[in-house]
């Protein structure tokens, strides 16, 4: 969550609660909904680094509150990450293993795995389908689904691609 | 001809197709047994060469088979001559293709009153179906166009009305979005579903799992052969998004 949090900063200072509003405002469904425990240790961790820096704001009938704001070196880890090209989602090597391993073990026929594999795959795929009709509306967590869709189809061709290979 | 009562709408049992190449016989289908219920929606995938259109156009009686038999709503069906075929499949099937097969100097509106016409409905009751059906798909204001006029994703679904006009028995369908956008494809497969809530048997070849997915079965072909037969399962229905994905940063 530091990314995010950061990035949030660079726009203007605010403390621990606004931020969790705007995570949940900006991402709707597609962000898990932050704690705010998790938000505030992630705060401190941020400042202990010297990407951020507090400021205690009086309050008259309420206790004092952080005002976080983002410093040059924040500013600085910011921009490096968002001009660094993102790592794809792994390949899923957990499967490979269990293909590859299947026939020395003689545990489970490679057939039986792709079947059972293609099931799981297109099940996800269902969940995936109600989930965006319900987003139909909201752009960032459907194009968020559709990117897991995506992949998902990757990983069924893939799938399709093992078989011709080693069944 | 198709009467109800029947277990199976559609069934096929060993079924072959060999087709001769240049002095050697390609194997495209060997041995293929197949069951549809009324009202179920099964999506048949595989690799290209794998079959799966080849047995699609054999139980839409376009191809015949080499060997095996095919029962639609307990008559058989795979000796039927050319002729008796196109009388079934006026009535009882409607058929969609990849590449919508609009007859292009119609209107989009004669386009899907001519299958009624054709599955035996008066004139009257063709245009109240059409008026119905292109409603239903959002295309009430392209009734006059000409088919080459529409989107992709349009003439695609004036193929479903075309296809659903004659009130099918069973809808078949051939890589229905495997030339369509995301967007299109969406409108497709929504269309698809709403069908099948409806109670329409559909029977489809597909390579996109987001369609395959919406299928009560999926029937994973390899080699010509049923390499697995499996209803789909969603997995546990996700409380929210962040249950099924996670962004990371």
């Amino acid at each position: 969550m530091r990314m995010p949090l950061l990035a949030l900063l660079a726009k203007e200072p605010a403390h621990g609660y606004e931020l969790k509003a705007q995570l949940e405002q900006i991402f709707g469904e597609a962000y898990p909904s932050p704690n705010i425990g998790q938000i505030y240790v992630t705060l401190q961790r941020l400042e202990r680094d010297g990407l951020v820096r507090s400021q205690d704001v009086v309050q008259a009938t309420r206790p004092n509150k952080k005002v976080y704001e983002l410093t040059e070196a924040g500013r600085e880890a910011l921009v490096n990450w968002m001009d660094r090209p993102s790592d794809g989602p792994r390949v899923r090597d957990d499967f490979f293993m269990k293909l590859v391993l299947s026939q020395l073990t003689e545990t489970s026929d490679r057939l039986g795995l792709i079947n059972r594999q293609r099931r799981h795959y297109l099940g996800q795929m269902r969940s995936l389908s109600v989930l965006a009709e319900e987003a139909s509306d909201r752009r960032i967590p459907r194009l968020l689904i559709e990117g897991a869709m995506l992949h998902l189809q990757a990983d069924l061709d893939w799938l399709q691609r093992c078989q011709e290979e080693l069944v | 001809m198709i009467s109800g009562g029947e277990r199976f709408l559609l069934r096929a049992s060993k079924l072959t197709k060999t087709f001769d190449g240049d002095g050697s016989a390609v194997q495209a289908v060997r041995g293929i047994d197949l069951a549809l219920r009324p009202g179920e929606f099964v999506a048949i995938t595989g690799p290209s060469g794998s079959g799966k259109s080849t047995l699609l156009h054999m139980l839409g009686g376009l191809e015949p088979p080499t060997s095996g038999q095919i029962w639609l709503a307990g008559q058989r069906v795979d000796g039927l001559s050319q002729a008796r075929w196109a009388v079934l499949r006026r009535r009882h099937i409607g058929f969609v293709f990849q590449f919508f097969n609009l007859v292009s100097n119609m209107t989009v509106a004669d386009n899907v009153e001519l299958a009624a016409l054709m599955g035996g409905a008066t004139r009257k009751q063709a245009r109240a179906r059409r008026i119905e059906l292109l409603a239903d798909l959002g295309l009430a204001a392209k009734a006059d166009a000409a088919p080459a006029r529409l989107s992709g994703g349009e003439q695609q679904r004036v193929a479903m009305a075309r296809a659903l006009a004659n009130r099918p028995s069973l809808l078949l369908a051939d890589e229905p979005t495997g030339n369509l956008d995301s967007a299109a494809s969406r409108a497709v497969l929504r269309l698809l579903g709403r069908a099948h809530a409806d109670g329409q048997a559909i029977l489809l070849v597909t390579h996109d799992a987001r369609v395959a997915s919406a299928a009560d079965r999926v029937v994973s072909l390899f080699d010509g052969m049923v390499m697995d037969d499996a209803a789909v399962r969603q997995s546990a229905r996700p409380a929210s998004l962040p249950s099924v994905l996670k962004l990371r940063g």
